[in-house]
């Protein structure tokens, strides 16, 4: 098998303006006599190549969302890619008659639980990092930065052992604790490179004022950092919404399962209800979805936390 | 560090210390972090000398665990898929996503449309993701048995199939992981000053030579950090791997991380599993330290000098 039908390395067009020759294939006048409004070039194998892509995109998307409305007859009889004969939400009725309440709830819970946590700890610790003059606090962001090279995989061991030992196998709490401890290496550099960019002025002014820093914190810094607390909100809580491996691991009975292991359990006792399956996929993706509609900005803002600048 | 000027009539170290945070601010997120995040890598070195199966205590066994390495067959397997899926998702994304993101970052409408669409299999959890594809590459159902004919494969058997597994796992981790890295593109194209362009044009520039003298030099960086991300998030495909393969089909897919869970939590000798794990940390940060000094990336020299 070759890797996916891919854009050629053909030229893309950069930004801007390019040649301005209606062709694009070569420019080799120097800034045409008469200067109308340069046309942008239309670069033919890019567009291709992005089309292709788009198809590579577009069809597993469109095989879950057509999938997830067949009749289990017509998903053994119709074909994967074919137009469904007909359509039908019993798939979307039965997986919310299945326990999805549950799964949402947890997800939810793990998720704001740590998007919360995540802001409460990494802002005062930005704020120390940014503004403090405590040795101790350096030292500490460069073993944050460490952080940022562990990967969860590697450690899930010992995170297990730790968990069992405080009693907390089996709980949402399992979930958060580790799930908050791996966004906030990330979480401190983003908040402490927004934290930098304040005006030195704007703090001494507060302190001329008489404010310590409590009050310099709620008055100025939490108002300040609010586009970074976007962004490292989302971060964190993508993660934790999309998590799998912790669960996967810290718990274990149908109380305590999130989202992305009901998708696995579903799988594993319903193999064949694959129409069942994808309806739950699509659930899984609607708040996320929702998120990309309404603020599509933030959203991809806090997936590339870290690569703001 | 601030260089403020201190106020008129005041000594400069009162000035500078009053208002200022102290340490304790930094106390609670530190110790979440160590108790979470360091203490573990402590703990696995020590459990690596011991034998558990995850309940009771540990057993002190000394090097034990470290000399079972050699007798492990699968290990080795297990290292070589990792470097060649890693190698291969590196190849196809890097390209792939360079590519794209710098088509997706001019500003014609036609191409904001399209990258919206592009950025869509960023909505989806990567178990829904796995879970998809494998229903997706179904040899029966799937559209695997439509599309396994033009792919070379006429009985629909592409991943079960030892010699395209691997390759097929690779295209699924891609679709999920291009859009992100085509956002990083994307974003830093949208950076490069538009008068390098201009001036390239009036030199008679065409597109291709701008692309390899302009776009490619300036993005330098933005390649190095792509390509740390792809290289030491290739451990955490281990997921992916895990729901799709399950690290089959015999144990061809089966990376090391994934070798690492399925000792510990499948056969739960935890203690081998954790000499896994310290070779998975050791590994990773031997990477990344490599990378960054390899690239000169840590000096942060500024590739936009002289602009």
């Amino acid at each position: 098998m070759r890797p996916p039908p891919s854009v050629r390395p053909a030229p893309s067009p950069t930004r801007g303006t390019t040649a301005p020759t209606t062709t694009g294939v070569r420019a080799t006048a120097p800034a045409a006599p008469r200067r109308a409004r340069p046309r942008r070039a239309v670069n033919l194998p890019a567009g291709v190549g992005a089309t292709l892509w788009l198809l590579v995109v577009v069809l597993p998307l469109y095989y879950i969302l057509v999938t997830s409305l067949r009749t289990p007859d017509g998903y053994l009889g119709d074909g994967a890619l074919a137009l469904p004969g007909t359509l039908t939400l019993d798939n979307y009725g039965r997986v919310l008659g299945s326990g999805f309440a549950r799964l949402l709830l947890n997800s939810a819970v793990v998720t704001a639980a740590t998007i919360v946590l995540v802001l409460a700890l990494a802002l005062p610790a930005a704020y120390a990092i940014v503004r403090g003059t405590s040795r101790a606090v350096r030292v500490g962001f460069s073993l944050f930065l460490l952080g940022l090279a562990i990967p969860a995989q590697a450690v899930v061991v010992p995170i297990y052992l730790i968990i069992t030992r405080l009693q907390l196998y089996d709980s949402l709490l399992a979930v958060i604790l580790p799930t908050v401890a791996f966004s906030l290496p990330m979480s401190v550099v983003v908040l402490t490179s927004t934290l930098r960019d304040v005006p030195d002025e704007l703090y001494e002014a507060m302190t001329v004022d008489g404010a310590g820093p409590a009050r310099t914190f709620t008055r100025l810094v939490v108002p300040l950092a609010r586009p970074g607390l976007v962004s490292i909100g989302i971060f964190s809580g993508l993660g934790a919404w999309n998590g799998f491996l912790f669960p996967l691991v810290l718990t274990q009975s149908p109380e305590q399962r999130v989202l992305p292991l009901g998708l696995w359990n579903f799988q594993n006792q319903f193999g064949t209800d694959v129409p069942g399956l994808m309806a739950l996929v699509v659930f899984s993706a609607l708040p996320v979805l929702t998120l990309y509609l309404f603020g599509r900005r933030h959203l991809l803002g806090g997936l590339t936390a870290g690569f703001g600048k | 560090m601030t260089t403020a000027v201190p106020a008129l009539g005041r000594a400069p170290a009162d000035r500078r210390r009053h208002g200022r945070p102290g340490a304790l601010w930094a106390v609670p997120a530190g110790l979440f972090f160590t108790a979470f995040g360091l203490a573990p890598i402590l703990v696995v070195a020590y459990l690596s000398l011991t034998r558990w199966n995850g309940l009771g205590d540990p057993v002190w066994t000394g090097l034990d665990n470290w000399r079972a390495l050699r007798d492990d067959a699968d290990l080795t397997h297990g290292i070589w898929t990792t470097l060649l899926l890693t190698a291969l998702c590196w190849l196809v994304q890097t390209p792939l996503a360079l590519l794209l993101g710098v088509w997706a970052a001019a500003p014609q409408r036609n191409r904001a449309v399209l990258s919206a669409a592009f950025f869509l299999p960023l909505l989806l959890s990567t178990a829904a993701i796995a879970l998809a594809w494998q229903s997706l590459l179904d040899p029966n159902f799937g559209a695997a048995a439509t599309l396994g004919p033009w792919l070379g494969a006429p009985d629909g058997n592409l991943i079960g199939d030892p010699d395209r597994a691997l390759y097929v796992v690779a295209l699924v981790i891609a679709w999920q992981f291009v859009p992100f890295h085509t956002l990083i593109y994307q974003a830093a194209v949208r950076q490069i000053p538009a008068t390098l362009y201009e001036a390239a044009a009036i030199d008679g520039a065409d597109r291709v030579r701008q692309f390899r003298s302009i776009t490619l030099p300036l993005l330098r960086h933005t390649i190095i950090a792509s390509s740390v991300l792809m290289i030491v998030g290739s451990l955490t495909y281990f997921e992916t791997i895990l729901l799709l393969t399950g690290g089959g089909p015999g144990t061809e897919t089966r990376v090391l991380p994934l070798h690492m869970y399925i000792k510990g939590f499948v056969g739960f000798d935890m203690g081998y599993a954790s000499t896994l794990s310290v070779l998975l940390v050791a590994v990773g940060t031997v990477l990344s330290v490599l990378i960054v000094r390899a690239t000169g990336y840590h000096r942060m020299a500024s590739d936009r000098e002289g602009l």
